[in-house]
């Protein structure tokens, strides 16, 4: 099987501190990797190291085969990353987001349009999806953020706590959204591993300092 | 690949959507600069100005106006994710640095289309430079646009961006106030708009625009690297 995510020996530090200290582990395509740990392990910045938006200091990262960061531009557009900001401007409607990203990752017209429509059903925020996203609620903002993810249909998602601020509905409908399938692969980081668990084909956890703690297939 | 000028269309017409509902920079460059020219008038305590103290007070007005919409311009990309998104999207990141100098260029003609009529009517005692100082003015924004949009993207990231910028920025866009208030001068003479060395001050103005619209091309997608 085809490796999405493969990493060695990766390090990453914030000036003395490391946050990474030397993470090893591959993942196949079409595989979920849920990544837990506590405040601090790193969880946060081996997710943005494999999106591409911080450069590691140390190791080996491949993402799709590309090596990191130097063939980060082979895989821009096959990720979707839903992290701890919605990424989503306050001023503009959560419709006008989508459309902008839609844009961004080449989406146009009508299809792009349907796309969007199709998103917004799914997590149930049409009735308030023209308005701006300031004045959401923090539950409606993760809806909309989880639309934006996989609005371009990613090859590979990246998820921090995806649950944050959701209610059971929108917990049950972002799953949905976002669960496994086999055309894509997952790095999913959470608090609540019994949730997530049973979706996942791998787990790896990470201890303070950002130490690999245990690494392992899931039973 | 998204193209550039998708990119560009998408993250230019974000940006003007948002300033026309929010109204956060243009009311307060206009104001600012309306305000400063009634300081001028009553401090100099002169109804007419002409030649390089008209150039002068015209063009650091709009200079310092143009400094609150810099310290703006990418706070919504800091503050809501833009630099992120824009990061994942598989796009040449130039696009954003086009777009930001192509927003800021429209702040300021908007702003420059309600002050200057009112300078004229402070200071001037005809209308008849308005049409060749609007060529000037265009040129200059270019320029303050490329450079502003350069400095404001780094500072940004700073606690203290709204010092920061200005402090950076006033040194580098010198060669420019020398060039606009150069070529703004002869138009605001006394009796009329002169032209006694004007296309050396536009080709100046041009080349000041050239350049660094060429270094922010080259370096922009540097500067946004983590």
């Amino acid at each position: 099987m085809t490796e999405a995510i493969e990493l060695r020996g990766l390090r990453r530090e914030y000036g003395e501190r490391p946050a990474l200290a030397g993470v090893d582990v591959s993942l196949a395509a079409g595989e979920s990797l849920l990544v837990l740990g506590p405040n601090g392990s790193g969880k946060t910045t081996l997710l943005r190291i494999l999106a591409t938006l911080l450069r590691p200091s140390g190791g080996d990262v491949r993402v799709f085969g590309a090596a990191l960061p130097r063939d980060a531009w082979k895989v821009r557009g096959r990720i979707g990353l839903l992290g701890h900001d919605a990424l989503l401007y306050r001023d503009l409607s959560g419709r006008e987001n989508l459309r902008f990203h839609a844009r961004l990752h080449g989406l146009r017209g009508e299809a792009a349009e349907a796309r969007i429509a199709e998103l917004l059903a799914a997590v149930a925020i049409e009735r308030r999806a023209d308005d701006r996203v300031a004045e959401l609620s923090a539950g409606m903002r993760q809806r909309i953020a989880a639309c934006r993810c996989v609005l371009h249909e990613p090859d590979l998602l990246l998820l921090d706590e995806p649950d944050s601020n959701l209610d059971a509905e929108g917990r049950e409908l972002v799953g949905r959204l976002l669960g496994p399938a086999p055309e894509r692969t997952r790095v999913l980081v959470s608090h609540d591993p019994e949730r997530h668990r049973g979706e996942a084909d791998r787990v790896l956890e990470l201890g303070v300092g950002g130490t690999v703690a245990a690494a392992a297939g899931a039973a | 690949m998204t193209s550039s000028r998708t990119a560009f269309a998408a993250i230019l017409g974000k940006d003007l959507t948002a300033e026309l509902r929010t109204l956060q920079s243009l009311p307060a460059m206009a104001l600012f600069a309306v305000t400063t020219f009634v300081i001028f008038r009553f401090g100099l305590d002169r109804t007419e100005l002409s030649g390089s103290l008209a150039a002068g007070v015209l063009w650091v007005t709009l200079l310092f106006a143009a400094i609150l919409g810099i310290n703006r311009l990418f706070v919504a990309e800091r503050e809501e994710g833009g630099f992120d998104a824009i990061r994942l999207a598989p796009i040449d990141r130039s696009a954003l640095f086009a777009a930001k100098a192509a927003a800021l260029v429209v702040y300021l003609a908007a702003v420059e289309l309600v002050v200057v009529p009112v300078f004229a009517i402070f200071f001037l005692d005809s209308a008849a430079a308005l049409a060749p100082l609007a060529l000037v003015l265009l040129l200059a924004d270019l320029g303050l646009a490329a450079t502003g949009t350069l400095i404001s993207s780094m500072a940004v990231n700073s606690r203290a961006r709204d010092l920061l910028a200005p402090l950076v920025l006033l040194p580098l866009v010198v060669p420019l106030s020398i060039a606009a208030t150069g070529a703004l001068e002869p138009l605001l003479a006394v009796g009329g708009p002169g032209y006694h060395r004007f296309g050396t001050w536009l080709a100046v103005l041009g080349l000041y625009d050239l350049i660094f619209l060429l270094v922010g091309y080259a370096v922009f997608d540097f500067l946004l690297e983590d």
